[in-house]
């Protein structure tokens, strides 16, 4: 452990034999790590052939130059800090950076005795140990990335972990953030989130580079369990900067009359992949799954989907909007799955890609996999770009071209941001998509 | 669970009789470089022929089976187990009278030289690996148009043959293709000369009437500037026990301005494994249009394709399945845009009954630096039983701006209020679910010539047994 600290020589991820990262967990967990660990190397890296690869450049799938990281100095520690701003009214926050634990904002004594945990992983391994055994992870990746769930999981030693309680409603957002900050650093950020029968809670993530030019990689798994009744709003706003490779698996389970509604903000990253499952497992459940992603220079964003509906009278809703300019690539390969038995199910996936540059490329796979009967399905998708008619509109108004195109991409994207019914997060979305158009 | 009765019976039988086989010439079982030399031999093939089907064989042996994204039914085909060439001779003949008795009632039965008297300007008759039958109306010959076997065709016409065969679809394109090289016989080989507009459709009839066979015609389409030319397939086979296979290859070429319509009526028996690959090649202005029926077979899987290779071609899929109890009808388009202006326009529609399973797949790709180019996709599933399934499994890419693209899919259920509306003015519950698998897909139907139409609606006639839904 000695060297992992010292700043000259951060280890490098891939260095074998493999070691599980912190003495303080768990021998069990120790022992799931090094299980994973094994699973990693035995599975083989992606090919471009399979399904679950097309169209993804799976070259940019090289972890051997990335390290742990050195630790943080107190100045670089409070720097990031300053920069970490988010909403201003949450419930509880948390911020690391290259998977150290900078600052804990704790939640409130009346959300803490009403139960309502928040907490490091590594602490919740220890004291839920039930909970977390039962939930972490529990979603194999099906999606394509088991190798590197696995990787994520020999690695993780850091993370969320929140539990409300039943019929608890925790008003405010809980906010995480997740920083980049060593050269070539990695980091394995986790959030595990159980909602109690008829809880209702809202997470927002932030994943952020410290510095402009550093090569990063971020390799992150999400567990959202939403209990019977619950109800979530789990926002990310992915903004690496445009040296990182990251890769997202996320899985929700949605119970009986459940509903979880999730917003991805794309912004980041050289070459991002987000696998995104929602599990309709039970009756009445409900997933609406939303993301807008603007991608320029030569990002690449690789996102897969699947509204997998377990059971009858199940409701999903995806809307996944992509603005490319330059060179940039977007792959979209969506899976409706309607399981035999879940009759009278309703599904609905929308991919629309406006393209800026003539570079530009975006690929669309909406898939439908229906083997039940009294369903409702539909899926589309569109690729087109600016209408000559409305750009016409605004110039003659007097708007300059350059503003005038932004105008219309963010009202292209708004529609997606605004089926969020939270202002604050709205705004602050805006604000990311804003930046972004700046720097292009 | 108990197993629902199929909800709807279709009209499949009517190909499903044998006749005792007397075939002269018959390759044996399973392929091997000696089954090529055989064919090639019986067949007096030029060299570059034989070198082809070697060049085919040695593709197929080095390609694996598609199973990473296909199904895995492919796995039961035992290529081993397959007889490759059987024929009676071949030399097709050009009167009816001429064709041996036994495969003239075949024909008969199932209804071709009535078909040809009435509205057809050519038509072909392939039993098991060769034509026994090939005729052009006296008219059509006489304005240039040719439309003979593929072996007639290499032989007689190498100048314009060789130009094209094998360019549209290379062999290596997939592993049937590639066996379709080794091992092809039969199909079509249509000329078309500049400015020819054939007014009847041109037919070829495919027929397999021997168990454990494989089918590996090869067509070859050419319509010559501003010529437009329709011609309709159809098939069938009877009912065996064991499972046969049916790999084709077609080819169209539409020069500039040219059209070409390609109708194919497939109604293989249950046991058929029918692995086609067809593509076009649309020049400036041309337009070529599939018109592809799957309504028999145990698994299809069939994309037929077009390439726009010249300015404002235009390319158009317009595919109907219907899948049954223990049938897997894996269809779709592809659409390869490679020039400015180019539209074009895909229409599927699936019904699934009982456990049949209906797929679409399909392709759109419109690369760098085009514009103007359009593409309009729609699927539409209809799901008659709870054990029904179907699955559209689309991919799109489209680089650059001034293209529009646009994918559309719904999947539906036959509803239960059509029906007791229907049941109310006095129909049974049959007449009304067939009414309404009819009223699914008429607006496609539509587009056939007329006698197909009412062909296709007389196969869907449907009967009711079970509930609906």
């Amino acid at each position: 452990m000695a060297d992992l600290e010292s700043p000259q020589t951060p280890r490098a991820i891939l260095s074998a034999p493999f070691e599980a990262r912190s003495a303080e967990m768990p021998a069990w967990f120790r022992e799931q790590q090094e299980a994973a660990w094994t699973k990693f190397e035995a599975l083989p890296y992606p090919n471009r052939k399979d399904q679950a690869w097309r169209f993804s450049n799976v070259n940019a799938l090289d972890f051997s130059s990335y390290n742990f990281g050195p630790a943080l100095s107190q100045n670089e520690r409070d720097e990031i800090l300053d920069r970490s701003l988010g909403l201003n009214e949450v419930a509880g926050r948390l911020i690391f950076a290259d998977n150290q634990l900078l600052r804990r904002d704790p939640l409130s004594q009346k959300l803490l005795a009403a139960g309502v945990i928040l907490k490091p992983l590594e602490r919740a391994i220890i004291e839920h140990e039930d909970l977390f055994r039962r939930h972490f992870m529990a979603q194999p990746a099906t999606l394509g990335s088991a190798k590197f769930a696995a990787l994520h999981e020999a690695f993780v030693t850091s993370g969320t972990f929140v539990y409300v309680p039943k019929g608890v409603e925790v008003e405010l957002p809980i906010e995480i953030f997740h920083w980049l900050h060593g050269e070539n650093a990695s980091v394995f950020p986790h959030t595990l989130l159980i909602a109690d029968e008829l809880a209702k809670v809202t997470v927002i993530e932030h994943f952020r580079s410290a510095h402009p030019d550093r090569a990063g990689f971020a390799c992150g798994v999400n567990d959202l369990v939403i209990g019977r009744g619950a109800k979530l709003n789990y926002v990310c706003t992915q903004d690496w900067n445009e040296k990182a490779l990251a890769i997202q698996i996320n899985s929700t389970s949605v119970e009986r009359d459940a509903s979880a509604l999730s917003l991805n903000v794309h912004l980041g990253g050289a070459y991002t992949r987000f696998e995104g499952l929602s599990r309709l497992a039970g009756e009445g459940a409900r997933s609406d799954m939303l993301a807008v992603c603007v991608a320029g220079d030569t990002q690449e964003f690789d996102a897969r989907t699947l509204q997998d509906h377990m059971s009858p009278h199940t409701t999903s809703d995806l809307l996944y909007k992509n603005a490319l300019n330059d060179r940039a690539r977007t792959t979209f390969g969506g899976l409706i799955r309607v399981e035999p038995h879940a009759h009278f199910t309703d599904a609905y996936q929308k991919v629309r890609n406006l393209l800026l540059s003539d570079d530009a490329e975006a690929n669309s796979m909406p898939g439908l996999e229906i083997l039940a009967d009294n369903v409702k399905c539909s899926h589309g998708a569109t690729s087109g770009q600016i209408s000559e008619n409305e750009l016409f509109y605004l110039l003659s108004r007097g708007i300059p071209a350059p503003v005038a195109k932004q105008l219309l991409v963010s009202g292209f994207l708004n529609e997606v941001v605004d089926r969020l019914d939270h202002p604050a997060i709205s705004s602050l979305v805006h604000d990311l998509i804003e930046q972004k158009f700046a720097h292009q | 669970m108990t197993k629902e009765p199929s909800a709807l019976e279709i009209e499949r039988n009517i190909g499903n009789f044998a006749y005792p086989e007397t075939h002269t010439h018959d390759a044996g079982v399973g392929l091997t470089e000696k089954t090529i030399h055989y064919i090639s031999d019986i067949k007096e093939d030029p060299d570059w022929v034989r070198q082809f089907r070697l060049k085919g064989y040695e593709t197929f042996l080095s390609k694996p089976m598609p199973t990473h994204w296909a199904s895995k039914d492919l796995e039961a085909i035992v290529f081993d187990n397959i007889r490759y060439y059987l024929s009676a001779g071949t030399q097709p003949k050009r009167s009816w009278e001429e064709v041996p008795e036994d495969v003239k009632r075949t024909f008969e039965r199932l209804g071709i030289p009535e078909q040809e008297r009435k509205f057809l300007a050519g038509v072909e008759a392939q039993f098991d690996s060769e034509a026994v039958y090939s005729n052009i109306k006296k008219a059509v010959g006489e304005q240039g148009v040719i439309f003979v076997g593929s072996t007639e065709g290499l032989k007689h016409h190498p100048e314009i043959f060789r130009k094209w065969f094998g360019k549209v679809i290379p062999i290596g394109d997939n592993k049937f293709s590639a066996l379709n090289s080794a091992v092809f016989s039969g199909g079509s080989f249509i000329y078309v000369p500049p400015g020819v507009k054939v007014k009847h459709p041109l037919q070829a009839y495919f027929r397999i009437n021997a168990e454990n066979f494989g089918q590996f015609e090869r067509t070859l389409i050419i319509a010559d500037e501003g010529s437009e030319v329709t011609y309709m397939e159809g098939c069938t086979a009877p009912k065996f026990n064991t499972a046969t296979l049916h790999s084709a290859v077609v080819e169209l070429v539409a020069l500039k301005g040219a059209k070409i319509q390609y109708i194919t009526v497939q109604n293989w028996s249950a046991n058929v494994f029918n692995l086609v690959t067809k593509r076009g090649l649309a020049h400036e202005d041309a337009e070529v249009k599939w018109i592809d029926c799957n309504i028999g077979s145990r698994l299809t899987m069939k994309y037929p394709g077009v390439v726009m290779k010249g300015r404002r071609a235009r390319g158009e899929v317009l595919s109907i399945a219907l899948a049954s109890d223990g049938q897997h009808q894996d269809t779709g388009a592809k659409m390869v845009h490679a020039a400015d202006e180019t539209t074009s326009n895909i229409i599927s529609k699936s019904i699934s009954i009982g456990e049949g399973r209906a797929t679409y797949r399909g392709l759109v790709q419109i690369p760098k630096h085009l514009k103007n180019c359009k593409n309009n996709t729609e699927c539409d599933a209809l799901l008659i039983n709870s054990t029904s399934r179907t699955d559209t499994y689309p991919a799109i890419t489209v680089r650059g701006t001034g293209n529009s693209v646009q994918h559309e899919a719904s999947v539906s259920q036959v509803s239960a209020e059509q029906i007791f509306y229907m049941q109310q003015r006095g129909l049974t519950e049959a007449q009304a679910m067939s009414l309404s698998v009819n009223g699914f897909v008429n607006d496609l139907v539509r587009q056939f010539p007329m006698e197909y139409s009412v062909e296709l609606k007389r196969l869907i006639e449907l009967e009711m047994e079970g509930s609906v839904g």
